[in-house]
């Protein structure tokens, strides 16, 4: 059933609040601030409890079912993230206090920022940017300051694999750099001929995924990171597939320059409109006077029975600011204690989980679906959604029809370099049983690929609403929202 | 559809007519179909830029992916075509005609030489579908 609009279900004379009388004396309002016509819904409080009710239950989300979007770590959000980030210390604070007032806080963000660094391997930490594509762009800015500060103006060129992510090119874009690609060989590794071909001195940095967005480990990153640095370049890596790694191998050790962490994946704090992200960066040694301002640090170290006292401090040759404030506090709260729930041991296990349920996923459907580059994966794995023997059949008809099995599709289209990608990441979070449902739905669908493929064609049938016009929601743009009339 | 045999082709899957001094670029029927619905279309150049082999002349977005078009050639941009603005849906049911993009008068000729004929441009797709 197709739940109306508020604005539809409005009816003239409705009322749902009552203001009571007022106790103070009316105020005229300018003549110009006045409107005569506001288009509010006119609803009883039933009928907008009712309304926005059925609507949450047409949600999908991570507490609803399996989510196993590629690349975006859909992990369980554990409720005890909630309940300390609601702590009244913490949840009624206000960004321009006095820092001396809000010492636990600072002292939760310093925390925080060394657990980042200690996990990841890097030397300092910055917890401002917003999310991960603003934590790239974070990145980059320092790759150029960097640059810039040894006069070495020259270096113009980002690489980027065609495997990358495609914030990668938007960061180094609105930097101000020209991306250049690099191959992926027949291994789903970064060809390494190719990137010996376009590092020069004109290189400022190479942005990399690992593991890449094939859910494969590089197996030749060493080799990788000493070309471009050989080059003269930085090596970013993009942290959005961390979440296989913990606690098994550090970023900063590998010799990667900088890395963002996704607060919001890894770190289990919500996102796909439970958000907001969270982006922190980690930077290399020679790299921490860049990054932006402030972050947070010991002002005066502790002694005697007194903790030490936390404050802001600005990075020598910061970038600046990325944003207002201080980062996303709340998640900074929720990854902090997920961190601390889990302990150094316990993460490595989340890398493990993850790993682990990403191969037993494969090895379940890989007689039916074509794995894009089989060998052992990571977190993550990528399927073709077509068949030789279904020739109508494309990926997108595979998500749509997953829907009728009541899970949410996996990531389609991407990486680009995989004909009719499917991208699967299952996370630790699942148990065996959901695994081998999914894995039901997705073998039982190349059956109907074949078998009936006008029944995936039509998908989704369960739905409140069925296949949507993607081509005409794209090209047919449609502004409704209400517009003021210009009174005179 | 059959890649026309007068035209060349590029790794990247774009073509190329050459008339007197003048190249011609666009996409292929390889290109278009892996993209699928093409939805909106942006050009990169304007009427007399110098350009290098290489170059992202055009952008498009299809429901699936954006894909720059690079020209396989350098030289001068001579024309662009406006028409392909409005109607973008012919790139994806006429990309050898109609949905021409970009006119470029070469600098370097011989760049053509480095270009696939029609037959070695069909193995390449095929190639890559299986």
């Amino acid at each position: 059933m197709v739940e109306a609009t508020i604005f539809e279900i409005s009816s003239p004379g409705r009322i749902g609040v009552k203001y009571p009388e007022s106790d103070v004396p009316s105020f005229e309002l300018p003549a110009e601030l006045e409107r005569r016509h506001l288009p509010l819904p006119e609803v009883a409080e039933l009928d907008v409890v009712r309304h926005f009710t059925r609507l949450s239950k047409l949600n999908y989300s991570i507490d609803s079912g399996f989510y196993p979007l590629g690349s975006c770590t859909m992990k369980y959000n554990p409720r005890i993230n909630e309940v300390t980030a609601r702590l009244s210390g913490f949840a009624k604070t206000h960004p321009l206090q006095p820092v001396d007032t809000v010492q636990g806080n600072l002292a939760l963000m310093y925390e925080l920022q060394e657990w980042l660094a200690e996990i990841s391997g890097f030397s300092a930490i910055t917890l401002q940017p917003a999310a991960g594509a603003q934590g790239e762009y974070t990145g980059v800015l320092i790759i150029r300051a960097y640059h810039k500060d040894r006069g070495d103006t020259k270096r113009t060129k980002m690489i980027i694999p065609d495997s990358a992510h495609g914030t990668n090119p938007a960061s180094s874009s609105m930097s101000g750099f020209d991306v250049v690609h690099c191959a992926t060989n027949e291994h789903g590794n970064i060809d390494l001929d190719s990137l010996r071909a376009v590092c020069d001195d004109t290189t400022a940095g190479l942005m990399l995924t690992n593991p890449n967005t094939l859910g494969l480990f590089e197996q030749g990153i060493s080799e990788v990171i000493e070309i471009v640095h050989q080059a003269g370049g930085l090596v970013y890596g993009d942290g959005a597939n961390l979440n296989a790694l913990l606690g098994i191998t550090r970023p900063g050790d590998l010799g990667i320059d900088i890395m963002h962490f996704n607060l919001h994946k890894t770190f289990s704090t919500p996102h796909g409109g439970g958000g907001p992200g969270s982006g922190p960066v980690g930077v290399a040694s020679h790299l921490v006077d860049f990054l932006p301002c402030p972050v947070v640090g010991i002002l005066e170290p502790a002694s005697g029975d007194f903790p030490p006292f936390y404050g802001f401090v600005e990075p020598a040759k910061s970038i600046g600011r990325m944003k207002a404030f201080y980062g996303h506090f709340g998640m900074v709260i929720r990854a902090y204690t997920y961190i601390s729930m889990y302990g150094k041991h316990g993460l490595r296990e989340i890398a493990e989980g993850a790993v682990l349920n990403a191969n037993y996923l494969m090895a379940l459907v890989n007689k039916h679906y074509k794995v894009a580059y089989p060998r052992i994966c990571m977190h993550e794995f990528v399927v073709e959604g077509h068949w030789p023997n279904a020739p109508e059949v494309i990926a997108l008809d595979v998500s749509k029809r997953l829907m009728d099995y009541n899970f949410h599709p996996p990531t389609n289209y991407f990486p680009l370099i995989v004909p009719e990608a499917l991208m699967i990441e299952p996370t630790e979070t699942e148990n065996k049983e959901t695994l081998e449902l999914f894995a039901d739905a997705l073998i039982k669908i190349s059956d109907e690929a074949v078998n009936n493929p006008q029944l995936l064609k039509d998908a989704p049938h369960n739905t409140p609403i069925g296949r949507l016009d993607e081509v005409k929601a794209a090209k047919d743009l449609v502004l409704c929202c209400w517009i003021p009339e210009k009174e005179n | 559809m059959k890649n026309p045999q007068d035209l060349k082709y590029a790794k990247t899957d774009e073509w190329v007519k050459v008339e007197g001094n003048t190249a011609t670029i666009g996409v292929s029927d390889y290109a278009q179909s892996q993209l699928s619905d093409i939805v909106y279309l942006e050009f990169l150049v304007e009427p007399d830029d110098e350009i290098k082999k290489g170059a992202s002349i055009v952008t498009l977005e299809s429901v699936k992916a954006a894909a720059d078009v690079s020209s396989p050639v350098s030289g001068r941009v001579v024309a662009l075509n406006d028409s392909l603005s409005d109607e973008f849906e012919s790139i994806n049911t006429d990309p050898f005609g109609k949905a021409w993009m970009v006119k470029v008068e070469l600098s370097d000729p011989s760049e053509m030489d480095g270009l696939m004929s029609a037959d070695e441009y069909s193995a390449f797709c095929d190639d890559r579908e299986h």
